[in-house]
């Protein structure tokens, strides 16, 4: 029961950072239908800008932690969002129009790209990060066994349900959420209608790269390594799980994350650790096969 | 000599009509972009300082460097797309133009093309180093020609194509240290095998949509390379399969001196002893593979089932009503597409002589991708010279091997934005009902 209840907390803080990067993968495939293969390189940059602005602040000499914290969020989400917005301007945006597949692959030639870049300039090794947040509680204790619910988890936590709660009402009330809600029913008809689609997918992708974000910046924090390479199987993750909540939908991406991070958190508790990342993959192919449309989704129908 | 001048006219009232101070702010704006880009990840350089730490060093001089490069080329690229709107744009470009020609030429350009490659290892100028790079290329250009059964002729996306290769190497090399088959007796079970993964694969996933088929595939590919890092006990682990026997000449091998009871190469030709003689034989090899697959393929093309590829890669609403059954067609794109790299894999892994699960990473799969799509899809000659490109390329200069993965991911963006149909993309439809769409462009 308390492993039980570990693997439960565990899973959850890494299910919230999967969410936060799914809600990049669904939204962009809401509006454009693209799988934006690059996402998970937006993540890793982002990480790596995290790592960067805490470096700095330690030598500029800020200490108190809630005040680093809030610094590195903000310029880690907005440098990142740079990036997100970069990345559609250059290799997407031309191609829209072009054959189905053009896209993807410029995606997947965009996120070759972008891990190079970064392992050319920071280099190949993991960047170490020393523990920032540290402390927490015991939730439970039965047969001398423990469950901890540490400072850092919560926080992820929180943050996740902030910043959902927060993107959810933007989504629904600004004018903005209004314009991407229309382009994702119908693209040409909010453009006859006045909505400038151009600048709301370059939006969409600014909001997503932020989220991605804040979940780079988490999971340096979390587990205190960065690589150039954590993009790639984190994005595949993400993706699943917005795919298992169904592609499109914001309720569904993060249900989805955190179904994936639980899967993963309790397949490495129960099973073995070597197929963790086998057991979501075999989830995608499986959820692809029987329900296309995802747990949340709507079944999308093909006009001729 | 008219043309030229009348031309210099042009452009000089082109030029008179430019906006400056348009295209000169356009400019900035790209150049701040790019400062605002690179500041954190250029400027700033984390390295190790030991005892888990880090130290950051600046490099703002490589910023400004960037953002100079970015300005500048933002305006070039803006002028020359304002000069070419004031003239018509010249009908086709250089590559088109080669795509043309190379079409039309198609048989002598490929007589010529096999007649080198066959010469090769007895040119003058040729050595051990060039014949074992000559081997990668065709290893490539056979697996470009397997990948662009599925990519080029079916339109499916296979992100995961390198696990097929990655089976057919596994099943050979296995085959071998178990029961102990050479490779001409293994080769037709990795073929074999592999078309049977992609089929059991295949089966489920194919009615997926192009991207999402894309994502699975890719998953696949992860799932067999995490399975053969994993499953110790068959697969050898991460220090994979190593001693996996030479292919020999008709049961001749190639050695030193021969085991027991048997005659070596040398000895059954009468030559004097030399490892270059292996290595030829190997290249011969893989040459006569890569020339069966592109027969092999380009036959198919003109049975039924080749059209009902491309009509299906055209237009699948169509095809259905035509009576086409899309599943069908496609498992059969993707089951051959399999078996080829299968082939591939097979003497891959004889080539090596080891195998591990590294040599079977999603960039290779990224890499035989951009081969089919730089080469322009559905193209065999593109592939072999997309594939001469990018495996030759980086052998030119060490230097230059750093940077090869990055300029790799920029050009298959570069491309997709500039020829999205690939380089030599030169197929035309053999019918056309309406003279509109020409997404080839």
């Amino acid at each position: 029961m308390a492993y039980f209840l570990q693997q439960l907390i565990n899973g959850l803080t890494l299910g919230s950072i999967y969410g936060l990067i799914a809600i990049g993968y669904t939204m962009v495939y809401g509006i454009i239908g693209m799988i934006n293969f690059a996402h998970g390189e937006i993540y890793m940059i982002g990480a790596f800008i995290s790592i960067i602005a805490f470096l700095l602040l330690g030598l500029i000499g800020v200490s108190y932690v809630p005040l680093a914290l809030a610094l590195v969020l903000l310029t880690t989400m907005l440098f990142t969002a740079i990036y997100g917005w970069t990345v559609e301007r250059v290799a997407y945006r031309p191609l829209r129009g072009s054959f189905r597949l053009a896209p993807l692959i410029s995606a997947i030639g965009t996120s070759i790209f972008l891990q190079n870049y970064v392992q050319i300039l920071q280099g190949a090794r993991e960047k170490p990060m020393l523990p920032l947040v540290q402390g927490g509680f015991t939730v439970f204790e039965s047969d001398g066994f423990a469950v901890r619910l540490s400072y850092l988890q919560l926080l992820i936590m929180l943050v996740t349900v902030a910043l959902m709660a927060g993107f959810s009402t933007f989504i629904a009330t600004t004018p903005l959420g209004r314009a991407q809600r229309a382009c994702e029913q119908d693209m040409q008809m909010a453009a006859l209608l006045g909505v400038d689609v151009d600048q709301v997918i370059s939006m969409t992708f600014v909001m997503g790269a932020a989220l991605a974000a804040v979940a780079g910046l988490m999971v340096t924090l979390y587990y205190g390594v960065v690589d150039f390479f954590i993009g790639f199987l984190a994005g595949v993750k993400a993706f699943t799980a917005a795919v298992l909540g169904g592609i499109g939908s914001l309720p569904g991406a993060m249900l989805g994350g955190i179904l994936i991070g639980l899967i993963e958190a309790f397949w490495s508790g129960y099973f073995s650790v070597e197929y963790k990342d086998v057991s979501v993959f075999v989830v995608l192919i499986l959820v692809l096969v029987f329900r296309p449309t995802g747990l949340l989704g709507a079944p999308e129908l093909e006009k001729v | 000599m008219k043309t030229a001048a009348s031309g210099l006219a042009v452009l000089k009232e082109a030029l008179a009509t430019l906006d400056w101070s348009a295209l000169l702010k356009d400019a900035v704006i790209a150049a701040l972009v790019a400062t605002l880009l690179a500041l954190p990840l250029v400027g700033f350089q984390t390295y190790d300082i030991g005892g888990g730490a880090l130290g950051i060093r600046t490099h703002f001089d490589w910023v400004a460097t960037a953002a100079a490069a970015v300005f500048a080329g933002r305006l070039a690229l803006r002028l020359q797309q304002r000069l070419r709107r004031g003239g018509e744009r010249r009908g086709e470009t250089l590559f088109a133009r080669l795509g043309t020609w190379g079409n039309r030429r198609a048989l002598p350009i490929t007589l010529v093309g096999i007649a080198f490659a066959v010469a090769l290892p007895f040119l003058p100028f040729s050595s051990r180093y060039l014949i074992d790079l000559g081997t990668t290329v065709l290893i490539y250009v056979m697996l470009g020609w397997g990948l662009n059964v599925v990519v080029g002729l079916a339109g499916l996306l296979d992100l995961g194509y390198v696990a097929f290769y990655a089976v057919g190497a596994y099943t050979f090399a296995l085959l071998a240290r178990d029961l102990g088959l050479t490779f001409w007796q293994a080769l037709p079970f990795s073929g074999l095998v592999a078309a049977s993964f992609g089929v059991i694969l295949g089966f489920p996933v194919l009615r997926l949509r192009g991207d999402y088929l894309a994502i699975v595939t890719l998953g696949f590919g992860e799932i067999i390379r995490i399975v053969l890092l994993n499953w110790s006990p068959v697969t050898g682990g991460p220090n994979g399969i190593s001693d996996i026997p030479r292919p020999s000449f008709f049961g001749l091998p190639f050695a030193r001196s021969a085991p027991e009871g048997a005659t070596t190469f040398h000895q059954f030709f009468g030559l004097e002893f030399s490892p270059a003689q292996r290595v030829t034989y190997i290249y011969f090899v893989i040459l006569a593979l890569a020339l069966v697959t592109n027969l092999f393929t380009s036959r198919l093309r003109r049975l039924p089932i080749g059209r009902a590829w491309e009509a299906l890669r055209e237009d699948e609403v169509a095809c259905r009503a035509l009576g086409i059954n899309p599943t069908n067609v496609k498992l059969s794109a993707f089951g051959i597409g399999a078996m080829l790299g299968g082939f591939a894999g097979c003497f891959f892994a004889t080539r090596q002589g080891f195998i591990s699960p590294e040599s079977f990473t999603f960039i290779e799969s990224a890499t035989i991708l951009a081969i089919v799509v730089l080469g322009g899809m559905g193209s065999q000659m593109g592939v072999v010279l997309a594939a001469l490109l990018l495996v030759t390329l980086p052998e030119f200069g060490r230097a230059f091997a750093e940077f090869r993965m990055l300029i790799f991911g920029a050009a298959m963006v570069a491309i997709m934005v500039w020829r999205p149909r690939g380089l030599l993309a030169h197929r035309e439809p053999s019918l056309r009902l309406h003279a509109r769409r020409s997404a080839a462009l």
